[in-house]
């Protein structure tokens, strides 16, 4: 700044009040403009009746021990698996060492209020890695080489505990806050 | 009005002459586009930028109408569209003639880039012509990828879930970026709304780029299939009628197509699953994007890694703005390039490749298949190009435009 020569620098080429003053203006205009530009980004995000819809409560006790259902939680599909002794066994035994995110299953089958309850697996059921609604719920549908979910649309597979095992997905399908306020009734969110 | 070799024209008719005199736009247009020198050997691929242009204009005019009767709601939009298709009157014309559009601006455009990199059209002095036709690629992607969700299909829903959810790959702001992009947990009415306004916003943008790729057009002129500099005015032809007349002739043969598409094979193009309302729980068996951008999405499915995957899509056309500095030969027509002329075609089957690859599942050799064309294109670029330029020895270039004309009429 001093570099307008005469006017602006000092007789030792010392910073002068006009220095000072075109420093704290431009950073005071800095500040304007961030903090104008805050609401327009704060503005893209979800609005309160969007985030008002947020939890869910669901009656598990008609689903039948290796039964799985979808339920919708915040515009996702939520999978509720009433998973089987074997799958659970399986879900179990795997080395953390083989899991691409490493994560326990007993971690997984915990609710808010840090009971464990491995025959309920709760996810949402989206895929990792771009988004897609994996394969497994349904009777019948493809459940992939680990015996849990498979995504159509780039091939990630999932085991009986949601976890990534193969395909381009990076991480276990996320288990949501969810709440068992009795055996039969869990609410999600 | 009556111009002579560069000199001011004169205008007769006096209210001409007065607005002239304040705002010169009929100077302007005089000097860009009647007697503007222009190369006299331009053969058809020199007709793309102005059908490319037509066509943008087309995508406005028939988007504004259907703006009109859409309703961005997604509990409405579905019914809307076929709203649109059924009572509305001509409005099944304004819809065809733009998603078929849509295919034909993007065809037009990728012949118009083919024509840029077969005759060097992106080197000096032209690279901020070039990066701004770059810029412009990139802005009718993002316009093309927020119309398609627009009808609220399922291919509109999970295509655009699939594409949110790329900007998650992003380290640490990713899932905010997201987040903002859909205006909720998901994609929902929210995201249409905001996908409805950029929209209708961003080809206005194109509009103002467009006007920049113009401007920088004309500071140096246009390249041609020689790419030599015109020499004089021996080398060149005024723009009008000569090229007016010649962009008007390619102009009706392609716009003949174009309603062969639009009137018998308006869907021929397109994804029957679209034509299923959105829902969220289910995914179609297969999601893939229109033909345009399928080879950028086989690039991504390629890479076996989330963000390696959405780097490379990126990659593939931010390559296309530092191509100028890439290409290391001096000679721009690929007609005097002896190697590297058969390089651009192989370019061309690869990227043919990648879009084969991209509208196939991500199974067995297309995962192959997909992997190695997307290495060679980068190849091409990375490798091929600066080498080439240095090693490949070009054929004697003609001494000027006129000479080279001549001399083949002699033949």
């Amino acid at each position: 700044m001093a570099s307008s020569g005469s006017i602006s620098a000092g007789a030792h080429g010392d910073p002068t009040r006009r220095d000072f003053l075109f420093v704290a203006s431009g950073a005071m205009a800095a500040v304007g403009a961030i903090a104008t530009a805050w609401p327009f980004i704060n503005n893209l995000n979800p609005a309160a009746d969007t985030l008002a819809l947020s939890s869910v409560e669901v009656n598990v006790k008609p689903i039948a021990v290796g039964q799985a259902i979808t339920v919708k939680w915040r515009g996702k599909p939520v999978f509720i698996r009433h998973r089987t002794p074997e799958e659970i066994k399986e879900a179990e035994d795997v080395k953390l060492s083989e899991l691409p995110d490493p994560e326990t299953d007993n971690a997984r089958v915990t609710d808010t209020a840090k009971k464990v309850r491995p025959e309920w697996l709760i996810v949402v059921g989206v895929c990792t890695h771009l988004g897609c609604v994996p394969l497994g719920t349904k009777p019948g549908d493809p459940r992939g080489e680990y015996g849990g979910w498979f995504c159509p649309c780039h091939g990630s597979q999932y085991d009986t505990s949601g976890r990534i095992r193969k395909g381009p997905a990076p991480k276990n399908l996320a288990v949501p806050d969810y709440l068992f306020s009795s055996d039969s009734l869990v609410k999600i969110g | 009005m009556a111009s002579q070799h560069g000199a001011p024209p004169v205008f007769n008719n006096r209210v001409v002459a007065w607005i002239d005199h304040r705002l010169p736009i009929f100077s302007y247009i005089e000097k860009e586009y009647h007697t503007f020198p222009t190369p006299k050997n331009f053969n058809y691929f020199w007709n793309f930028g102005a059908i490319a242009t037509v066509m943008l204009v087309l995508m406005i005019v028939t988007g504004i109408v259907l703006a009109m009767n859409y309703q961005p709601n997604s509990e409405l939009a579905f019914a809307s569209v076929e709203r649109i298709m059924r009572d509305v009157p001509s409005g099944w014309l304004m819809r065809y003639m733009h998603m078929t559009g849509a295919s034909f601006f993007f065809a037009a455009v990728y012949i118009h880039i083919f024509r840029g990199l077969y005759y060097g059209s992106y080197k000096a002095p032209r690279e901020l012509l070039w990066i701004l036709g770059v810029v412009i690629l990139l802005l009718m992607m993002a316009t093309a990828f927020l119309g398609y969700v627009l009808p609220w299909g399922q291919m509109s829903f999970w295509g655009a879930t699939v594409i949110t959810n790329l900007f998650s790959a992003i380290p640490v702001v990713g899932d905010s970026v997201v987040t903002w992009l859909w205006g909720g947990f998901a994609v929902d009415n929210p995201t249409l709304n905001r996908f409805f306004a950029l929209h209708y916003l961003l080809p206005f943008i194109i509009v103002a780029v467009v006007a920049l790729h113009v401007v920088a057009l004309h500071v140096h002129g246009s390249n041609n299939p020689l790419g030599i500099d015109p020499k004089g005015p021996q080398d060149t032809v005024p723009f009008h009628p000569y090229y007016t007349m010649k962009d008007g002739f390619g102009l009706t043969i392609f716009l003949i197509i174009y309603a062969g598409f639009v009137f018998f094979a308006p869907n021929w193009l397109g994804e029957p699953v679209n034509y299923v309302q959105a829902n969220p729980l289910v995914t179609p068996n297969e999601i893939v994007p229109e033909w345009y951008l399928l080879p950028f999405y086989a690039i991504l499915r390629s890479i076996p890694d989330k963000l390696g995957g959405v780097i490379a899509m990126f990659g593939s056309i931010a390559i296309l703005f530092v191509l100028p500095w890439l290409d290391t030969s001096r000679v721009r027509s690929c007609t005097f390039r002896p190697i590297y002329k058969w390089f651009v075609f192989v370019l061309v089957i690869d990227v043919l490749v990648l879009g084969y690859c991209g509208a196939h599942p991500p199974e067995g050799g297309f995962v192959i298949a997909s992997r190695l064309a997307t290495i060679y294109y980068f190849f091409h670029f990375l490798v091929l190009l600066p080498i080439l330029g240095k090693i490949e020895r070009p054929l004697p270039l003609p001494p000027s435009i006129a000479d080279a004309v001549l001399k083949k009429k002699a033949v």
